[in-house]
């Protein structure tokens, strides 16, 4: 199995048309800049060794400047002064035609999907104009390859900023303000986001998980997120469900298919298909999730998780059911 | 001077512990040893300001709203008024949260855990006042009131034509 802990965010292994014309004009900016570095230090050591060597020699006396040298003088700065507006306007030229690339408008049939900003979690919501074809989750964003997806982004606390390095540069969530952002994915792979603006104590664990995947893997993943929760099949899982549906879980978050429908915390209908907890911060494993779920204060202080009082058996009743939740 | 200011921060009410023991404990001191913690807890939150902000946001997520209105009151009674039914001090609002009241108020005992039914005591508390005014939010996170009178859009009144059903009958 991936653990997507492993794996680097780097803008400069792009996955993405967008990331791409990033990184290259990243690269154009390094070699410039490299070959300017070299030249001024190469510059810089001829005068020490000039200046060496005539150190060594007789003292002379050094008088006014002739016409001749004072010339010679003004032709070289005013030489190296052209080139440095001509190479600044050379990048600026180049950022400007990448720039236009990047922004250019999505196609109109752009996959849709709603970003939300919570301290200290993603809400994601795939758009549909049939509001049961709509499909909630949290911290996990799948999307096919190939086909462009326009991120509508928004935020009910603080700013925040969503950020997939492999994918495109940040953008912020601002309260009360919606933004735009939007990319084609080229190659399939787990890539890892990260809000990139700081938005309180847990801003470092506002993490998520990034899957590009072909385009039929992509659609079967969608159906599978539309279905609402499974019947839970053992009696423990039932017991689970129960627990869930008369205990404060219910006050926070939802399972399609119970009467859990609140929306303060993450959707958890499909809680056992992704591969992290705690908005990318834990592996979703059962031991982790107890941790998390008897308290998540311990794991990630702050979090709006409270605490929970459960015996071992509600809690292993408790877990039977969430790990059925694929 | 300033940046010395800032120095010391607002402690947060994180519950790190293990909340079994802790909490029944402090649901006992409330409910029935009422002295001593009782004074401790109040002081406490009444002078926080983030548990204030953070009992808040929960007033509006677990929809207290509904009945309560933003403490102008509705189907519940208001909120930041100065009569209480069943008294102002923090440990009988805790009460009236955790084990209902009559005619409406439902139980939230083991919906809402103490770590959060604390902090909202504290946010209904300072809605009429008695929280201390130094720690109280200053400021709204929404946009509240009707506009000045000096900004509402010009309009010219017209004449209303009623439609026939409206008509009284003769």
């Amino acid at each position: 199995m991936n653990n997507s802990a492993d794996i680097i965010q780097s803008a400069l292994n792009p996955a993405a048309v967008e990331a791409a014309h990033i990184a290259r004009l990243w690269w154009i900016f390094f070699w410039v800049t490299l070959l300017i570095f070299a030249l001024v230090t190469l510059a810089l050591v001829f005068a020490f060794v000039r200046h060496a060597r005539d150190a060594t020699s007789e003292p002379q006396i050094i008088g006014e400047p002739d016409a001749r040298s004072q010339s010679r003088t003004a032709a070289v700065v005013w030489s190296l002064v052209a080139m440095t507006v001509a190479i600044l306007f050379a990048l600026l030229i180049i950022d400007f035609f990448t720039g236009n690339k990047i922004y250019a408008a999505p196609d109109a049939n752009a996959l849709g999907i709603k970003i939300t900003g919570h301290q200290w979690w993603w809400e994601i919501e795939y758009q549909n104009p049939q509001p049961s074809e709509i499909v909630a989750t949290a911290n996990e964003i799948h999307v096919p390859v190939g086909k462009p997806v326009k991120f509508e982004l928004q935020s009910v606390d603080v700013i925040h900023s969503f950020w997939v390095p492999n994918m495109h540069g940040k953008k912020d969530l601002v309260p009360g303000h919606p933004t735009t952002t939007w990319f084609t994915a080229t190659r399939a792979g787990e890539f890892r986001g990260q809000c990139a603006e700081y938005c309180g104590e847990q801003h470092a664990h506002m993490r998520l998980v990034f899957v590009a995947e072909p385009a039929p893997q992509f659609d079967h993943w969608l159906s599978e997120q539309k279905r609402s929760a499974p019947e839970p099949a053992s009696d423990s899982a039932r017991r689970g469900r129960d627990i869930f549906v008369s205990r404060q879980c219910v006050m926070c978050h939802a399972i399609q298919g119970t009467n859990a429908r609140a929306t303060l915390g993450p959707d958890l209908t499909h809680l056992a298909s992704r591969k992290m907890i705690a908005a990318g911060e834990l592996p979703n494993t059962r031991g982790y999730l107890a941790g998390w779920i008897l308290n998540a204060q311990v794991l990630k202080p702050g979090t709006q998780m409270p605490p929970t009082q459960l015996g071992a058996d509600d809690l292993n009743a408790l877990l039977d059911y969430l790990e059925s939740l694929k | 001077m300033l940046m010395l200011m800032s120095c010391k921060r607002e402690e947060r009410a994180l519950v790190t512990q293990s909340p079994s023991l802790e909490m029944q404990r402090s649901r006992y001191e409330v409910n029935v040893a009422s002295n001593g913690e009782s004074a401790r807890i109040k002081t406490w939150f009444d002078r926080n300001s983030w548990s204030m902000a953070q009992g808040k946001q929960l007033y509006d997520a677990y929809n207290c709203v509904g009945c309560h209105a933003h403490g102008g009151g509705g189907m519940g009674p208001p909120l930041m008024d100065e009569k209480w039914i069943y008294g102002s001090e923090p440990q009988q609002i805790y009460g009236s949260i955790v084990y209902g009241r009559p005619n409406g108020m439902p139980s939230f005992h083991g919906k809402i855990p103490d770590s959060q039914v604390w902090p909202i005591v504290a946010y209904v508390r300072s809605m009429s006042g008695l929280a201390d005014q130094s720690a109280a939010n200053p400021r709204d996170d929404h946009m509240k009131g009707p506009l000045p009178p000096s900004s509402v859009p010009e309009s010219t009144p017209h004449e209303v034509s009623l439609p026939n059903s409206a008509e009284q009958p003769r």
